[in-house]
């Protein structure tokens, strides 16, 4: 039986370090891999990359819908471009740019996501990027990984390089415990069972992943067993590992850090909702409804009840134990 | 949403009448130590709130001075009042600069301005409409304000209510193509109620404008897009003012204002790395001094 445990006190890493990294490792035996990015050097870890490639780092400037088409256009040329930008610019000002010259063209560009979520805390909604899944998952043909920790940030970049194909990385800069092993694979299409359980799943993404690790551990103690779900890809979405929790464990609740109209928990609920009569469970959809108010990362995931307590309590909820 | 400072908005009316009233050099003094007050405003909020942008700040902060204190005509305890002029600060990151504009203004308390950053606050990383008066619009993703100046100038026009609108980018943010889209419609539509100044510091993110995507020859640019073109220097009040009068020729004005990244203390002036960097104790007391 799966049990990952995470302690309280593990430590916390940036995934962007894990990404720079193993980027440059392969860059070095694989002379296709380039990186696009707009003026975000720095903030996007590839000052690094840069020193070691000057050639293979194109800086487009300030010129997300320009860096997006190059990107496209470097890919038809036989590379395989990172294109690497803070989450929000890189989907939101680039959107079109996402479907015609990448999805609907698929050219086989990577577009990573960088400090997703709402890592840039007191910069505001302009720099939060939460509506990526709602944007993206109606894109056929674009994958979607959401890594939950430094690892499973290695795997995706080397998915990506062994089998270029368009691709969204959320690359997480809010520090997370690790949630799996050194050199952990991630399988395309699949969910990761973080944890085995039978009475209740908790399906979560990203930096939701220890948190719902801590509300399973804590569920445990009140004699609970809950399932817990790494959903690493979005698209394709593992519509199995979900239909496999509605059907032996009878509740489902989600965890983003996303905005819930159009994101895990709702594709989620569209695969319970279509399921057969006595297997459509109860559901509770964990993430953001309204633009953030002022405050930090961690203040935030609190004021939008993404916790491991709320994770816990929407499960007692879910369970009509509380 | 905050509210108006009564007295502090009628300190600044009587500063205003003093500015404009007075001769060149009396006016260079006042709107300097205005500016200075500003910068020092910013450094404490920056300094207290553990993040910032310090040298877009205080490149702008001359431009946002004179605008405020010399050009604009506003009423802070009335902020939305339709024939105002508009102002935009496209690059929105520069939000503690404008917050401290405002707030020395009374368009809300100066008080309010230890709050920057701190949870719940009104005053965001980024400006925000909703919650902060004297704020026209949300920016802080580069390349927003100009095609939203552009609107409310051909609005003003529409209403014949004589606003004038101003909108400041950075020089890094004219490599966005939504500005040139924006360009194009501005002298396409002949809005001469309209002046783009463009804080032209030559740095951006992570570099020099002209070593990231260069935008030399800014000046033939803009006025090929069809723009009155003005170069300027960025931190001389006087010729800012000048700079800042209504168009001659019928068309949009772009300013080029020439300025210096970080203005105002040596350590910061003119450095990549200040983009965003905070100021350690020690650099903090230093400027202090510096700014007085
Ligand atoms: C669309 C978009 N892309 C990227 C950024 C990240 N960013 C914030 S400030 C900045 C540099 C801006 O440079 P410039 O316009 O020259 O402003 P200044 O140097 O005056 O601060 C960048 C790239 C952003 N805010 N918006």
């Amino acid at each position: 039986m799966t049990t990952t445990t995470v302690l309280n006190d593990a430590p916390t890493f940036d995934n962007r370090q894990d990404f720079a990294d193993e980027l440059i490792a392969l860059a070095r035996t694989n002379d296709r891999i380039v990186a696009v990015c707009n003026d975000s050097v720095g903030s996007s870890n590839l000052t690094k990359f840069r020193d070691e490639f000057p050639d293979r780092l194109i800086n487009v400037g300030i010129a997300e819908q320009n860096m997006v088409g190059v990107g496209a256009g470097l890919a038809n040329a036989g590379l395989i471009p990172f294109v690497c930008a803070a989450g929000p610019f890189l989907t939101g000002r680039s959107l079109e740019q996402i479907k015609a010259d990448v999805a609907y063209s698929q050219h086989n560009v990577i577009l990573c996501g960088m400090s997703p979520g709402m890592a840039y805390g007191e910069l505001g909604p302009t720099h939060h990027s939460v509506e990526d899944f709602s944007w993206l998952r109606p894109l056929p043909g674009l994958d979607i990984v959401v890594p939950a920790d430094g690892a499973q940030t290695r795997a995706a970049v080397r998915n990506a390089v062994a089998d270029p194909r368009p691709t969204y990385i959320r690359v997480g800069r809010f520090k997370v415990p690790h949630v799996s092993e050194d050199n952990v694979g991630l399988e395309r299409g699949k969910f990761v069972v973080a944890r085995e359980g039978t009475d209740v799943t908790i399906i979560a993404t990203g930096t939701e992943v220890s948190r719902a690790l801590w509300a399973a551990a804590s569920l445990a103690s009140e004699g609970v067993s809950a399932r817990v779900l790494n959903a690493t890809y979005l698209s394709p979405l593992d519509e199995e590992a979900i239909k496999d929790a509605a059907r032996q464990t009878g509740a489902i609740v989600t965890a983003e850090e996303a905005n819930v109209a159009g994101g895990l928990g709702a594709a989620v609920a569209s695969v319970v909702g279509q399921l057969e009569d006595g297997a459509r469970v109860p559901m509770r959809i964990l993430g953001l409804n309204h633009f953030a108010p002022t405050g930090s990362t961690a203040f935030l995931l609190d004021h939008f009840g993404l916790t491991a307590d709320h994770i816990t309590a929407a499960a007692r909820e879910v369970l009509h134990r509380d | 949403m905050l509210t108006a400072d009564a007295s502090q908005a009628a300190t600044w009316r009587s500063l205003r009448q003093e500015v404009l009233a007075g001769d060149a050099d009396s006016r260079a003094v006042t709107l300097h130590e205005r500016a200075q007050a500003t910068r020092r405003s910013i450094l404490k909020m920056i300094t207290d709130a553990g993040q910032g942008h310090i040298g877009g700040d205080f490149s702008v902060t001359d431009i946002l001075t004179v605008l405020f204190d010399a050009v604009m005509n506003v009423d802070p305890e009335n902020p939305r009042q339709e024939d105002r002029d508009h102002f935009i600060l496209s690059k929105g990151h520069c939000a503690a600069a404008l917050y401290s504009t405002l707030a020395h203004s009374g368009f809300f308390p100066v008080s309010e301005l230890d709050t920057f950053m701190a949870p719940l606050s009104a005053l965001n990383g980024h400006p925000n409409r909703v919650k902060v008066p004297g704020v026209e619009t949300n920016t802080g993703p580069l390349g927003h304000g100009l095609p939203v100046a552009v609107g409310t100038a051909i609005g003003a026009k529409l209403l014949n209510n004589g606003a004038r609108v101003f909108v400041v980018t950075g020089d890094g943010e004219m490599q966005e193509g939504s500005n040139w889209e924006a360009l194009m419609s501005a002298s396409h539509q002949k809005l001469d109620n309209l002046t783009v100044v463009v804080d032209r510091n030559r740095l951006q993110q992570g570099a020099r404008t002209e070593e990231t995507n260069g935008l030399d020859p800014l000046d033939a640019r803009l006025a090929a897009f069809g723009m009155e073109v003005r170069v300027v220097d960025g931190h001389n009040y006087n010729d800012l003012i000048d700079a800042l009068r209504p168009s001659t020729t019928g068309s949009p004005v772009a300013v080029i204002a020439n300025t210096i990244k970080g203005k105002g203390v040596s350590f910061i002036e003119d450095r990549v790395e200040w983009h965003h960097k905070v100021p350690s104790q020690e650099q903090t007391l230093q400027a202090f001094q510096e700014l007085s």
